[in-house]
């Protein structure tokens, strides 16, 4: 009875997909983490919806599959960019322009803050003391470091992507 | 029988009995917290340990089978320091703040620490604190749970609606809805029987104690209050009564007694609501066996707003099967606004009428915005038993030395079927009592007027009446079996909504309320100790019935006259009627698909919060607006903070889970030992 109206095609495809899957593994004994291992795969991330959409077809409660999603750190329900990026909000950084740089990030990439880019490009992060108050404000694009940064810089950084 | 020794006495105890079992009927009370009698006992907060002889770890005796021979110490040296030590590994991620709270001195944790003598903390921390969830129905404040899940228990296994379950892990762990979404915006049936057992102040009803004292403080309000028929034989338990104790004389002085204007008694409305459903259940009888034309039977009962709350999410298509009554508190603070404030000449707007329910759902009821009539709510507070309880306390009035008193007329007046309402079976035998005798001209042919296979605490029971020589108007349904059902608790009405899903429900009429055993044990009822809780307030509910000379609602005069004066006589199908006494219900669906409406009181800012509520809205509006305006985005230095509390949070949950692997050391030292 769950009543999926707003969704692109390519979202459908992908509901039916799983829809498949759970026709698959309903009924067995821990099929439940074995949907959400799939569905993951084919939707990329297990947002609100998406849990919903499985509970009913599952036939068991939200508050369960929630249970199994928020257990295990390898299910995510936001999406998740190519790259993360994580602006330092330690204190040095923040009096040395880190806010200015998470402002302008707000700006440049149009999502708020944990929010992943229309393009899923990048995910954007805010992240405590990353060791590099020497040369503060820092950035961090996956495991790499830079330091220094302006908004400028930023642009530049990004640019590369 | 088995022979066992405990604490060096010889002992015999019923095959299949657990040590716990075993040493209670033995006069001997071993410590417990998680467990709660024929509920739960999943062995989770092992307080109860005790030494087994031969054994190399401590048991739980609330899940060990006791056995023949067996040699059990429940209050040696080594018992008491393990049982001290998970006691203060308890209160370390405890927030202890009991001055502010509404368990304080009858809090199942506090009750422990006297029981086994702890005085002081040494692992005494600081807590994660969760943010509080408040509904119009019920609070969670999850910062007090101890995580012995027996909410999710009743919600789970007994309800079968399955809001509450653990969420994340380890320290995280923190039991609620999925998604973190407020209880108020999921599709909880605000039926509190979670509220009921919680041992602690993590689960509660929302309160409105404040907002009653503040209408009973203003000389402009006219204060009306009406108990429900459960109220009676339980709020005694509140001060110390045995359970079950009837209380309805003190009751309504107390209440009279607390600056009440107007006593009135949610009976009158029982009985008023009996000859409205009646009247319904007999057209739609009509409809169906005479006209031969299509309705919407079985007819379901409409008092229990848990369960209409549970069908509008579970079952949305099935709703025209509801009765179309307003429940009967709701049908009197309708007549309190309207007909009642033109005899007395008072504006309706200066009118506040409370509710003394059994339920908390009863809280969601009224704010419903379908339970208003020219703009104003029927009903403006409820109180459940508990905090009327809590209300005669603050006022100082010795409830249990009280003289009776009288409800106030003109909606004081009920008779015994009324009384029945407040327990499961007793709306159905009420309705066949009415309609049986007005299709019948004869009175319902049972001893005593108990139906008596729908008496009882059976989870669904059935019965059938046979209509014989009815009256000339009725004639076209001589000969028909009208077939009933009553069942309690939402996991019974779900076995009998799939019947009717399917098209293969054999009845006519089926009673439904939301809680096991129907008001006596509702959401809102004291916390008893008490296993028989359940029997003894349904034995004393019939006893009051039985008490009273008229036991038929058409008898009651005081409903007749109001329909003469009010509503142009009985019968009543007019316009006035429907819109006072009737009203209709809301698709919802499981996950609140079909209408956005929620029960949220404030929503604790809270980032992870928010931001799953973004994801629940971009779900549903279209997908167009990819980014969030600026001006929608928190200013910076809101960012800073939290990402400052994020990394104190972070600091604190590693020392947390310090903690943590202490505690699985200690089990394992204690285990060993
Ligand atoms: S739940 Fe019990 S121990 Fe905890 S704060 Fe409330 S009264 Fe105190
Ligand atoms: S009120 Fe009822 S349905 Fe809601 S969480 Fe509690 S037990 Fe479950
Ligand atoms: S909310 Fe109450 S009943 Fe539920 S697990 Fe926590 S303490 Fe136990
Ligand atoms: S009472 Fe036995 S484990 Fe909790």
């Amino acid at each position: 009875m769950y009543a999926y109206t707003n969704s692109s095609t390519e979202d459908k495809s992908k509901y039916n997909s799983i829809a498949n899957l759970i026709d698959l593994h309903k009924g067995r004994e821990g099929s439940l983490i074995q949907v959400l291992h799939g569905a993951q795969k084919i939707y990329g991330y297990l947002p609100l919806d998406l849990q919903e959409f499985i509970a009913d077809k599952m036939e068991v409660p939200l508050s369960k599959v929630s249970g199994v999603v928020s257990f295990y750190s390898f299910f995510s329900v936001k999406p998740r960019g190519q790259h993360i990026i994580r602006v330092c909000m330690g204190t040095a950084c923040y009096v040395r322009g880190g806010k200015e740089i998470v402002e302008h990030l707000l700006d440049t990439l149009g999502v708020e803050l944990g929010g992943t880019t229309a393009d899923g490009k990048f995910t954007f992060e805010v992240a405590r003391c990353i060791g590099s108050c020497g040369l503060a404000p820092a950035i961090m694009i996956d495991d790499v470091v830079y330091k220094q940064m302006t908004p400028a810089k930023v642009n530049t950084l990004l640019a590369k992507f | 029988m088995l022979n066992l020794t405990i604490n060096g006495i010889q002992v015999t105890a019923p095959e299949g009995s657990t040590i716990m079992e075993a040493a209670k009927q033995n006069h001997i009370q071993i410590p417990s917290l998680c467990y709660l009698e024929n509920v739960h006992s999943v062995g989770s907060c092992r307080i109860c340990v005790v030494e087994i002889d031969g054994a190399k770890t401590l048991q739980a005796s609330c899940i060990t089978k006791a056995r023949e021979g067996m040699i059990v110490h429940t209050n040696n040296e080594r018992v008491q320091k393990a049982r001290k030590v998970l006691y203060e590994l308890l209160l370390s991620d405890h927030n202890q703040d009991c001055l502010n709270c509404n368990r304080n001195t009858s809090c199942e944790l506090q009750a422990l620490g006297r029981q086994i003598g702890v005085e002081e903390s040494r692992f005494e921390g600081k807590q994660v604190s969760h943010p509080v969830d408040v509904s119009v129905s019920l609070t969670r404040d999850m910062s007090k749970c101890i995580l012995c899940r027996r909410c999710v228990t009743v919600c789970n296994e007994i309800q079968g609606t399955g809001i509450l379950n653990p969420q994340n892990r380890g320290f995280d762990t923190v039991i609620g809805p999925g998604m973190d979404l407020p209880i108020g915006s999921v599709n909880c049936a605000f039926c509190g029987q979670c509220t009921v057992v919680c041992p602690v102040g993590a689960l509660k009803e929302t309160a409105s104690i404040q907002n009653v004292w503040k209408a009973l403080n203003d000389p402009d309000k006219r204060v009306v209050v009406q108990v429900a028929p459960a109220i009676r034989v339980a709020i005694g338990e509140e001060f110390g009564l045995p359970p079950g104790t009837r209380c309805t004389g003190k009751l309504a002085n107390a209440l009279s007694m607390l600056g009440f204007d107007d006593i009135f008694d949610t009976n009158w409305a029982a009985d008023l609501t009996i000859l409205e459903e009646g009247s319904e259940l007999m057209n739609r009888l009509n409809i169906a066996l005479y006209e031969k034309k299509v309705t919407a039977l079985p007819m379901i009962t409409s008092c229990s707003p848990g369960w209409i709350k549970y069908i509008e999410h579970s079952y949305p298509n099935l709703l025209p099967h509801l009765s179309t009554c307003k429940s009967p508190h709701m049908m009197l603070g309708a007549v309190v606004k309207s007909y009642y404030a033109e005899k007395i000449s008072i504006d309706p707007e200066n009118i506040y009428v409370v509710s003394v329910m059994p339920c908390t759902a009863k809280k969601f009821e009224i704010a419903r915005p379908e339970m208003m009539n020219k703009n104003l709510p029927n009903v403006d507070a409820v109180l459940t038993c508990r905090e009327l309880g809590d209300m005669i306390k603050q006022a100082g009035i010795d409830f249990v030395n009280l003289p009776d008193r009288e409800f106030d007329a003109p909606l004081g007046f009920s008779t015994g079927a009324a009384d029945i309402f407040g327990l499961t079976g007793g709306v159905m035998e009420a309705a066949l009592r009415t309609v049986y005798e007005l299709i019948t001209g004869r009175e319902l042919p049972f001893a005593n007027l108990h139906v008596t296979p729908i008496v009882g605490l059976d989870s669904i029971k059935e019965a059938a009446v046979k209509i014989e020589q009815p009256l000339e108007a009725y004639r076209h349904l001589d000969g028909v079996e009208v077939k009933i059902a009553v069942t309690s608790g939402l996991s019974g009405a779900k076995k009998l909504m799939e019947q009717v899903k399917d098209g293969v429900s054999p009845y006519h009429f089926i009673e439904v309320m939301g809680c096991p055993g129907g008001c006596i044990t509702g959401g809102g009822q004291p916390r008893s100790q008490d296993p028989q809780v359940r029997e003894k307030r349904m034995k004393n509910l019939y006893s009051e019935d039985e008490s009273k000379v008229i036991r038929k609602s058409h008898e009651n005069p005081s409903i007749l006259s109001f329909y003469k004066e009010y509503l142009g006589g009985f019968p009543a199908d007019n316009h006035l009627a429907h819109e006072l006494l009737h009203t209709h219900y809301v698709q919802r669906g499981e996950f609140n698909q079909f209408i956005e409406e929620s029960f949220v009181l404030e929503s604790p800012q809270d980032i992870k919060r928010q931001s799953t509520q973004r994801v629940k809205e971009t779900g549903a509006a279209q997908k167009s607006a990819t980014s969030p305006k600026r001006e929608e985005l928190k200013p910076l230095n809101m960012l800073n903070l939290e990402s400052e509390n994020k990394h104190l949070k972070n600091k604190l949950s590693d020392a947390m889970e310090t903690i943590d692997i202490l505690k699985i050391v200690i089990s394992d030292y204690s285990k060993q030992k």
